[in-house]
């Protein structure tokens, strides 16, 4: 039922699609970025900094560098985590010049074939249908519960496979029965008196692996005076999609959701996933070159997209909390931060809480390796960054580590779960106020 | 491909993962922030001072040159090749060795970046003093072979004020230490020697600096005003009422439109030109002189003074101030920023000169100074696809630079001379003064090992900026 489960021909508009001169221009090679990003933080080269990223793409452009290897590896290698352009002095935007320059490594640089049978499956099978996503989780889910995948991580073979399938299989969310997809296609009234419409973006995967977590956002939505839409036929956001270059498919998809939250009438269209509202918010650009037709739409439907916490904060938000006695300290998730630009609404929210002890963490604004599927398939760097993050976590001693972004609790879990200190809970913000918010209409 | 012996070696000396010297690779250190030059031959990442040595002896065997690199934010080309040669990554070398708050100082590799150290006493109460508007990206090794200042280079002065003592790697493979953990030093200041020599004396390889102790209390005030004669007048006269602020910057109309576009910070885009200035110490000092100030201000007709209210609304002040360079690259595809020093007192004097430059030559010029130093950096806006509007940008620039020499001040503040003014450097001294310069670098780099073509003139290009504008862009 979703448009982008037909097979599509061939990209020819991604060539069009091509860092361009207006974009890549602003860069005046400057390096304020370089200590901004984490892979030059850790690499400590050129090839791997921002403006080198760039500078490669110019060359490129002009000739001098050849789309290859090389040039495709320092790509795969950026996180996309955009600490660079809140960097920039000049106003560079980095993330639209290195997922156009994903698109043309896509179109014109052929990847090793097990890649490309992994990226195919994943981002043209997997990701754009519902019901094949729901299939997946299924499976994974018994592999879970029957003991099958514990006795796989404790048993070691894993640590004999090629790659880095041991960590990487760590990594693997729960899925959360029920999934969240039974909401899809309901409204959920506002508690006490309605004073606005909203719509609830849900997602792809997180219908699974976060169904408690989009129960939440709905429950803590409707508690602060929101009706609330869930559209059924919208679908995966195609942030990852974008990300890599798949910039075809990404289209589809965000046709799919402009038009299946063009019927309702609402005040914002919400989410609780950064890297979904960044990419909702950023959908104009996608139709910048190609099927113009959707770029006024797509801005129409853009204009709308909120953060769930930014929405909170921008409204008169209900602060009847229950005390929650904790130190706890905030990862800003960077598409949250250096996409979306929100620094202050997640740290009001929480402000609020009574009891709650926010200490600042510091390099809160470096990413914590999780970036999508990055920790996936860059397994070795998002570790490395994940060490990193898991010590200033250390330095701050909080027992509770908070973030506003679902890929960020994942990896942020996993360096818990592996850390020699106290295990400490890790939440979305939402998932803090709900049950603030839940014990104190208990008491 | 097989890697030549050269970098075989290279490899032997440190490891696989520290030597680039595949093509691409090599691609990407052509540049520093000012312009494009030659590829180096290879790109070493030593982490150590011990792979420092064994790699200036590879390179001093082989006879070809070295070059240190920190961050790449240079703005004089010194972190590139001018002729042949290897670049010294210190990138890795990124470690705070030592921490010593009783002392006030801390033992640092080249790498660490500027900001970074200071983040890292912060919360004991202390920071490193130069704070030039890179400091966020520039290394302290960089830091070091620039002499690098800041806004608050008013009061606290430049690096050299601020570092200790030096370990160095010289031609021959020795290493020196200079200086000692504390002030006063017996003998030869070889220290002051070694900072500001841009990488042709030898490789810094650690770093001793003073910390300071953050001021009980900060007051920044925004002084605007309709006419930018003005607000330079006003420069000389804080200065002359014997008061010394901690910062006071200037930037003209034109600049804090553009500033105010990418920052929002709050300055008035209706106005000529704007004062940042900064006072800070003990609390009551701090009131008694911005009210001084204040009144200085107003006696010069600055059509309003604004104090900031809160840490943010400072913050974001100085959020906009240094990051003017990057704000002006949003208006046109490509700037060129010079960098000189006059007489504060003379000015009105320049800026009248830079509005008659850029009528000469029909180029838009943006103008923030370091004013209390009298410290310009003038902002040439240009397109590097038109060829004639580069070669006027450079003959702009030399005409500015000129003029500075012309006041009685010089061809760099900060910024450095590097391969951009080694050509230019007859114009502030005699040629025994520069023989004297050549005798001392004979004595660390005999060979001409170090980062050859740079900082002393080579007569080639006499009184010429060497830059390549536009290049690569
Ligand atoms: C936007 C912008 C704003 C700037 N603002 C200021 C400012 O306010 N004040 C100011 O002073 N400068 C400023 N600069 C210039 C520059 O940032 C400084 O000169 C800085 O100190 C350079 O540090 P770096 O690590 O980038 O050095 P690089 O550019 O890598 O190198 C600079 C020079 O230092 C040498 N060098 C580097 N490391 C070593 C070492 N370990 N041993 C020996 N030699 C070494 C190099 O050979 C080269 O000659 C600015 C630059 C930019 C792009
Ligand atoms: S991306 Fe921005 S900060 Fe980085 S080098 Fe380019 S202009 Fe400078
Ligand atoms: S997006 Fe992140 S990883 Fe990529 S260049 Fe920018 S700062 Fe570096």
């Amino acid at each position: 039922m979703n448009a982008a489960e037909e097979k599509h021909p061939v990209a020819a508009t991604q060539a069009a699609e091509a860092p361009q001169w207006e974009h890549y221009s602003k860069c005046i090679h400057c390096g304020l970025c370089l200590n901004a990003c984490p892979t030059y933080r850790l690499l400590g080269v050129e090839m791997d900094s921002p403006r080198g990223r760039i500078y490669q793409m110019i060359q490129v452009e002009q000739g001098r560098l050849r789309l290859g290897k090389p040039y495709a590896h320092h790509m795969d290698l950026c996180l996309n985590c955009r600490a660079c352009e809140t960097a920039c002095p000049s106003g560079v935007e980095y993330g639209r010049l290195v997922e156009a320059a994903r698109s043309e490594i896509e179109r014109a640089y052929r990847r090793p074939w097990a890649e490309r049978w992994a990226r195919k499956f994943f981002f043209d099978y997997l990701l754009p249908s519902r019901r094949r996503l729901e299939m997946a989780g299924n499976v994974l889910r018994m592999f879970q519960r029957s003991g099958l995948e514990k006795a796989l991580l404790t048993s070691g073979v894993l640590k004999i496979m090629p790659g880095r399938m041991d960590a990487v299989a760590r990594l693997a969310p729960r899925m959360e029965k029920p999934f969240f997809t039974d909401w899809l296609g309901r409204v959920i009234p506002a508690s006490g008196g309605r004073r606005y419409r909203v719509a609830f973006f849900a997602g792809c995967i997180a219908n699974l692996a976060f169904a408690r977590l989009n129960e939440a956002t709905v429950r803590l939505l409707a508690r602060n005076g929101c009706e609330v839409v869930i559209p059924k036929a919208q679908g995966c956001c195609g942030a990852l999609h974008v990300h890599a270059g798949l910039r075809d498919t990404a289209r589809q998809l965000a046709v799919a959701n402009i038009t299946a939250f063009a019927r309702e009438g609402v005040d914002a269209i919400i989410t609780n996933t950064a890297g979904c509202g960044a990419v909702l918010k950023e959908y104009p650009i996608l139709f910048e070159r190609a099927d113009r037709e959707w770029h006024e739409p797509a801005k129409g439907f853009s204009a709308r997209v909120k953060d769930v916490t930014e929405f909170l904060a921008s409204i008169d938000f209900c602060q009847d909390f229950a005390p929650v006695k904790a130190r706890a300290t905030y990862q800003d998730p960077c598409h949250l931060l250096h996409a979306q630009r929100i620094r202050s609404a997640p740290r009001k929210l929480l402000a609020a809480i009574p009891g709650l002890d926010l200490v600042e963490l510091k390099e809160a604004e470096i990413c914590c390796g999780s970036a999508g599927i990055y920790n996936v398939v860059q397994n070795e760097m998002a570790e490395r960054l994940l060490a990193a993050k898991m010590r200033r976590i250390d330095e701050t001693g909080a027992d509770m580590i908070l973030t506003a972004n679902p890929g960020c609790l994942l990896q942020l879990r996993a360096g818990v779960a592996r850390s020699t200190q106290n295990q400490r809970r890790v939440l979305h913000v939402v998932e803090l106020l709900d049950e603030a918010g839940r014990k104190q209409e208990l008491t | 491909m097989k890697s030549p012996p050269l970098i075989r070696e290279l490899v032997r000396a440190t490891n696989t993962e520290a030597v680039l010297w595949r093509a691409e690779d090599l691609l990407l250190y052509e540049y520093d922030a000012l312009s494009v030059m030659r590829q180096p031959e290879a790109v070493v990442f030593p982490t150590t001072t011990e792979e420092v040595v064994r790699v200036v002896g590879i390179a001093a065997q082989q006879g070809v040159s070295v070059i240190p690199r920190g961050a790449g934010t240079g703005l004089s080309g010194g972190a590139t090749v001018a002729e042949r040669g290897i670049l010294i990554a210190l990138s890795r070398m990124n470690k705070i060795v030592e921490i010593d708050l009783e002392n006030q100082r801390a033992r640092v590799q080249p790498g660490v970046v500027n900001l970074d150290l200071s983040r890292a006493v912060e919360d004991a109460g202390y920071y490193f003093a130069p704070d030039p508007s890179s400091q966020k990206a520039c290394t302290l090794g960089g830091n070091v072979a620039e002499n690098s200042g800041g806004p608050h280079t008013l009061a606290y002065g430049v690096t050299t004020h601020h570092a200790l003592g030096l370990e160095i790697v010289l031609s021959d493979g020795d290493v020196i230490h200079t200086g000692a953990k504390f002030w006063d030093r017996p003998g030869y200041d070889l220290t002051g020697v070694v900072v500001g020599s841009e990488g042709t004396l030898g490789i810094v390889t650690e770093i001793t600096v003073r910390l300071c102790r953050l001021p009980e209390a900060v007051k920044t005030l925004l002084a605007i005003f309709d006419r930018v004669l003005d607000a330079t007048r006003t420069v000389a006269a804080i200065t002359a009422r014997g008061i010394t602020p901690a910062a006071l910057e200037m930037m003209d109309g034109f600049t804090l439109r553009a500033v105010e576009a990418a920052t929002g910070a709050g300055y008035p885009i209706d106005s000529a030109a704007v004062l940042l200035i900064e006072v800070e110490g003990l609390r009551e000092a701090v009131e008694e002189q911005a009210q001084a100030i204040e009144a200085v201000c107003r006696e010069n007709s600055a059509r309003e003074v604004r104090c900031a209210r809160s840490e943010e609304e400072r913050a974001l002040l100085w959020k906009g101030r240094k990051n003017a360079f990057g704000a002006l690259g949003r208006i046109a595809p490509n700037y060129y920023v010079q960098d000189g020093v006059i007489p504060r007192t003379r000015l009105p004097e320049m800026l009248e000169f830079t509005a008659e430059v850029e009528k000469r030559y029909a180029l838009r010029i943006g103008n923030i100074f370091h004013a209390g130093d009298g410290n310009l950096h003038p902002l040439i806006m240009f397109d590097a696809r038109d060829r004639s509007e580069c070669e006027r940008v450079v003959r702009a620039a030399r005409d500015l630079i000129a003029k500075c020499v012309e006041m009685g001040g010089s061809i760099t503040g900060e910024h450095g001379v590097g391969v951009e003014k080694n050509e230019l450097m007859p114009l502030i001294f005699s040629e025994d003064d520069l023989e004297m310069q050549r005798r001392i670098k004979g004595v660390f780099n005999p060979s001409g090992l170090f980062n050859p073509g740079k900082v002393l003139p080579t007569g080639k290009m006499c009184g010429e900026l060497r830059i390549q504008i536009g290049a690569g862009a």
